[in-house]
């Protein structure tokens, strides 16, 4: 093997999987294609609640090529009616009597071919009876509301009352604060929209009994198991293979109704069946996320110093419980809503509610429920400046837990593990010239024209995570890395996570590289398909880097233990004798004399010490510590256009620190794509209802995605503090730009309009609630 | 997202599209570029018989200055019209209206012709052909007829093209000296309607008096509107800005918008307001520098 550069950790590789995504090469679900493939297309509910009287298939299968039509009723008999969700609550598959919500899967058609298929959906006859749709959480929980769930034991909407942090404390607090500062906040409905919709091939081999199911999956090995479980199929005959990803961003991690249909049909017709939503579909029937509705209020002293934070949330969950939460979490992780601010107490209080809309709740780019706190206590941390009459950058260094506090113990239990906030911001107002934009603002402000500055400096809380609190449906949240070296000191990576366009096969190659010394382009890594990935969670809640990069650090070591032993062997020296340096073993006081790992690799099949094992490969399942805590420090300029009321984002800096940074070019990329995201929540992105439920933002005519010309030029910048307890310091970036950027924009337009009065404005802020603000202030063109 | 069953037809002339549409009648639908057609037909919003596709015919994507008035084949493309350099030196609104449609891979295939005869209030070029006062040429069993844009547009998706018409040019008057035009369009993103939009068109005389004004205006009615009274208060006037603030609140309350996920219909007025003045003060602008 020619010597080549190693390029690990710190290295902007490009990424390895980029020459098949630009040649059009990759392999997404919709690319599978098998023999005597059959094509499912669903039948969907035009009511958001209705009583289902009859469904006649009569017409449907009497045209060419429709094989079956499958209703709620064979799935019963079946016992496959319903499924379990990932948070313990169940949902329907197909309905026997009624439907919850607008495009709720009625029936399922399996033909020949998809136009046919499609035809034949339009063909099935259903009768339904509405009945109130219930849209709002709150009129949810009125005593007269609709019930959405009769099939409960409990008679009511309400799913379940979740509570963290000191309630008699906060409240003390709350009575003796010199200030306090309420506001109420929504943040609504949204959607991932990722560009690869859902579906899969499901495949059974009647000859070896086993089944195949290729899907549009974050986390393939908690679906076999689940699969497993609600079909009885023992678990080593299911294979689950995911594919290139286009994009999961959490809503690929619930399984959805469609996936165990076609697993249904491919049972019973023993042929492959393929899936795959379209558009609309995808936006009005997959899991949305956020729609929280929170009251939240700051105790602090009169000049600036935050004493407490009291937060009340009413979640609209839809009509399952459906989120994908760690089973502790009902509200995911979002009592770090204290954010990167030291104060004595809190206490947060969280009800999950049933309406007739679509399941879900998942996080979308967000370590479950982390963007809404960052929301709420970023907008509160706002709104007790302006009520003090405080700069926004002066009262957060005022209150940031600082650099001597870590390991920080938060109010509600966490325990933050590095950070250093001030220096953050410190850098973010230098780079972007703070002082100087504020006495821009001034003069514009005098002249009648509108700008703002937005400042966020969030906490993430990522890496989920301990096995002593972290599960879903019981398995434990360790990821896995298994790594093989061959004789010729090439490498094989197989990880428990899997990549929806993260990046994994160059990072997790690049740790390896770094850990054994051998060049990158000689290692392949390897996931998504349980039948050779080891065991792992997935990937969601930025928990790769933290967990499974931890596994394969953790096992690229185990290796590098080893090879010390046969490198004492090749060298006629003791192991003690050896240093690992340069990546190469070599004797201390005589580096000349050394072994690489390719060396030693060869000899590990050729050449091995007596008594000592063959091979070069080892596996870690990592269980990590504690969860990782990434930040960052935002800051946004935005002028506002008072004829039309459109929001310009004249200026966007982003300072981040996720730890140690493996790849500086993919952690870059992914920035830019999550403040991309964070930004289109901020300004673009709703799913709306009419009065009967019915969902108006189908298509991405009407579901604003931004593109190139919507978003600005970001600009970015890091801090380094690495993770004390994460083997390589490595803490997880992908979602901080998500979380952090909202708040950001909106700190920035509520900041060009406080001389006004405005203290709030709720997200997506559109350029109609703008002039409607402009409006009421007497200052629209 | 998957059309119903339909049949297709490949035409290689006017005429066969002619012969055809006769005999089918409202069944058939012309596919030009297809960037509305399609997407209806995949929400099966529209479920036509029969697809006449005349992309294939040849010569029917000219733009050209013939005896003082500006021929554009119904064939155009957006992006065609977009790049051409004599509409970007002698009909800048043109230019301004090409580059502001839905996104560079609708506007490689989008037809102007087809942005027309969709009859959609939410298209562009309707405001800026009623602003430049455009004439539509159609042929028919019986031969061609020059339709004023005027007349053309009836209702929501309505044209004054006959079944068994085809919309085969748009013919507008070469500028004058001393003229100016501008379309100016807000949307919620690249690619979207018009939250409002408005095209103007200016003439002045040498003493610098408005002699000509068209103002056109995009999604603000059940069908494209012209802005008649605002268009009337500029003639033979000199512009002041006080005088485009008022042709701007006129035009404004010509409209009649419907309230939607782009805003309430009082938000859209306001807004309409907000682009003609702006379309007007670019097109004085204009009209100035080319005296």
């Amino acid at each position: 093997m020619a010597a080549r550069a190693v390029h690990g950790i710190g290295v902007p590789v490009k990424r390895k999987e980029d020459p098949r995504f630009i040649r059009g090469k990759g392999t997404y679900v919709d690319d599978i294609k098998l023999p005597g493939m059959l094509v499912m297309d669903i039948v969907r509910s035009p009511y958001a609640h209705a009583r289902i009287k009859r469904i006649d298939v009569s017409k449907a299968l009497a045209m060419p090529g429709v094989i079956d039509v499958i209703t709620g009723e064979e799935l019963a008999k079946a016992n496959l009616a319903w499924m379990p969700t990932l948070m313990g609550d169940r949902q329907m598959v197909l309905p026997t009597d009624r439907v919850v919500y607008y495009a709720q899967e009625v029936a399922a058609v399996i033909a020949t071919d998809r136009y046919r298929a499609a035809d034949a959906v339009l063909a099935v006859e259903v009768e339904y009876e509405p009945l109130p749709p219930v849209l709002n959480p709150f009129d949810a929980l009125k005593p007269d509301a609709p019930l959405v769930r009769p099939d409960r034991e409990q008679k009511s909407n309400h799913i379940w009352h979740w509570e963290a942090g000191d309630k008699e404390k906060t409240d003390r607090i709350f009575h003796e604060a010199e200030v306090v500062v309420a506001q109420d906040l929504y943040i609504p409905r949204i959607h991932v929209a990722s560009i690869e919709t859902c579906g899969c091939v499901a495949n059974y081999d009647p000859v070896t009994d086993k089944l195949t199911i290729w899907m549009t999956s974050q986390a393939p090995h908690a679906h076999r198991t689940v699969f497993s479980l609600v079909t009885g199929i023992p678990e080593h005959k299911i294979r689950i293979i995911s594919p290139d990803i286009g994009g999961g961003f959490g809503g690929k991690v619930p399984v959805y109704p469609g996936y165990v249909i076609a697993t249904y049909a491919t049972l019973k017709h023993k042929k492959p069946i393929k899936w795959i939503e379209d558009r609309s579909e995808n936006l009005q029937a997959d899991s949305f996320a956020r729609d929280y509705h929170i009251h939240a209020e700051l105790a602090a002293t009169r000049d600036g110093k935050i004493r407490g934070l009291r937060v009340r949330v009413v979640a609209d969950h839809g009509a399952f419980d459906a989120a994908a939460n760690p089973s502790r979490f009902p509200a995911g992780l979002f009592s770090v809503c204290t954010g990167s601010y030291d104060m004595q107490a809190a206490h947060i209080q969280v009800d999950g509610v049933y309406t007739t809309k679509p399941p879900g709740g998942v996080a979308y780019r967000c370590s479950f429920r982390v963007t809404e706190a960052v929301h709420t206590i970023e907008r509160m941390v706002d709104i007790l400046a302006d009520e003090l009459g405080m700069d926004p950058a002066e009262i957060r260094f005022k209150n940031f837990v600082q650099p001597h506090q870590f390991p920080y113990k938060s109010p509600t239990g966490w325990e933050y593990d590095s950070g250093n906030y001030p220096a953050a911001l410190q850098k973010a107002l230098e780079t972007i010239g703070y002082q100087e934009l504020r006495r821009e603002q001034a003069e514009r402000r005098a002249r009648g024209e509108l700008m703002g500055i937005g400042i966020s400096t969030f906490t993430e809380i990522v890496g989920a995570g301990p096995s002593h609190t972290f599960d879903i449906l019981g398995i434990k949240m360790f990821d896995s890395a298994e790594i093989r070296v061959h004789p010729t000191g090439a490498v094989i990576v197989r990880i428990g996570v899997q990549t929806q366009g993260q990046g994994h096969e160059t990072t997790f190659a690049q740790i390896v590289a770094e850990e054994l010394g051998i060049p990158v382009e000689y290692i392949t890594v390897e996931h998504g398909d349980t039948d050779t990935a080891p065991y792992g969670l997935g990937t969601y809640a930025s928990r790769s880097t933290p967990t499974a990069g931890a596994a394969t650090a953790v096992a690229a070591r185990k290796i590098r233990e080893k090879a010390r032993l046969i490198a004492a062997h090749l060298l006629e020296v003791s192991p003690d004798d050896l240093e690992w340096k340069d990546y190469a073993f070599r004797v201390k006081g005589a580096p000349d004399r050394h072994k690489t790992m390719q060396e030693i690799a060869f000899a590990a099949y050729t050449n091995f010490p007596l008594g000592l094992e063959p091979g070069l490969e080892a596996e870690c399942y990592y269980d990590p510590p504690n969860l990782t805590f990434p930040f960052g420090a935002y800051v946004c300029v935005v002028d506002i256009d008072r004829g039309t009321g459109q929001v310009k984002i004249r200026e966007f800096l982003a300072v981040d620190d996720c730890g140690t940074i493996i790849n500086p070019m993919i952690v870059e990329g992914q920035i830019h794509g999550g403040l991309t995201m964070g930004m289109a929540a901020a300004l673009l992105e709703e799913i709306v209802y009419d009065e009967n439920g019915t969902m108006l933002t189908g298509t991405f005519m009407d579901y604003l995605l931004p593109t190139a010309v919507e978003t600005p030029h970001w600009k970015t910048a890091k801090t380094i503090t690495p993770s004390p307890h994460h083997p390589l310091g490595a803490k997880g970036v992908g979602e901080s730009p998500t979380i952090g950027a909202p708040p950001a924009l909106v700190n920035a337009v509520v900041d060009a309009l406080s001389h006004l009065g405005v203290r709030h404005i709720d997200i997506p802020i559109t350029p109609a609630k703008v002039y409607r603000i402009l409006q009421e202030k007497g200052v629209a063109e | 997202m998957i059309p119903g069953p339909v049949r297709y037809r490949r035409v290689r002339s006017v005429d066969e599209a002619v012969v055809l549409l006769s005999q089918l009648g409202t069944d058939a639908k012309v596919l030009s570029g297809g960037q509305s057609l399609i997407p209806m037909m995949k929400f099966r919003l529209a479920e036509p018989s029969y697809l006449i596709d005349i992309n294939a015919i040849p010569g029917l994507d000219f733009i050209e200055e013939r005896g003082g008035v500006l021929c554009l084949g119904a064939l155009v493309r957006e992006s065609t019209l977009e790049r051409s350099m004599l509409v970007r030196q002698r009909y800048p609104i043109l230019h301004d209206t090409a580059e502001v449609i839905a996104d560079p891979l609708v506007r490689n295939l989008a037809t102007v012709g087809g942005n027309l005869a969709h009859g959609d209030p939410a298209n562009d070029h309707p405001a800026t052909m009623l602003a430049l006062r455009a004439q539509v040429v159609a042929r028919g069993p019986n031969g061609e007829r020059s339709i004023p844009i005027d007349d053309f547009f009836v209702d929501t998706f309505v044209t004054a093209l006959q079944p068994d018409e085809l919309l085969t040019e748009i013919r507008i008057p070469v500028p004058p000296p001393r003229s100016g035009g501008a379309y100016v369009k807000f949307e919620r993103k690249v690619g979207d309607y018009a939250i409002a939009a408005a095209g103007v068109f200016l003439v002045l005389d040498e003493a610098g008096r408005i002699t000509q004004a068209g103002i056109g205006l995009t999604n603000l009615s059940y069908k494209p509107l012209r802005a008649v009274d605002a268009e009337r208060a500029l003639l033979g006037q000199y512009a002041s800005d006080e005088l485009l603030r008022y042709a701007a609140e006129l035009a404004a309350q010509a409209t009649d918008p419907v309230s939607d996920l782009r805003g309430p219909a009082d938000y859209k007025r306001a807004v309409a307001r907000t682009m003609t003045l702006r379309a007007l003060r670019r097109a004085l602008e204009r009209a100035q520098a080319n005296a």
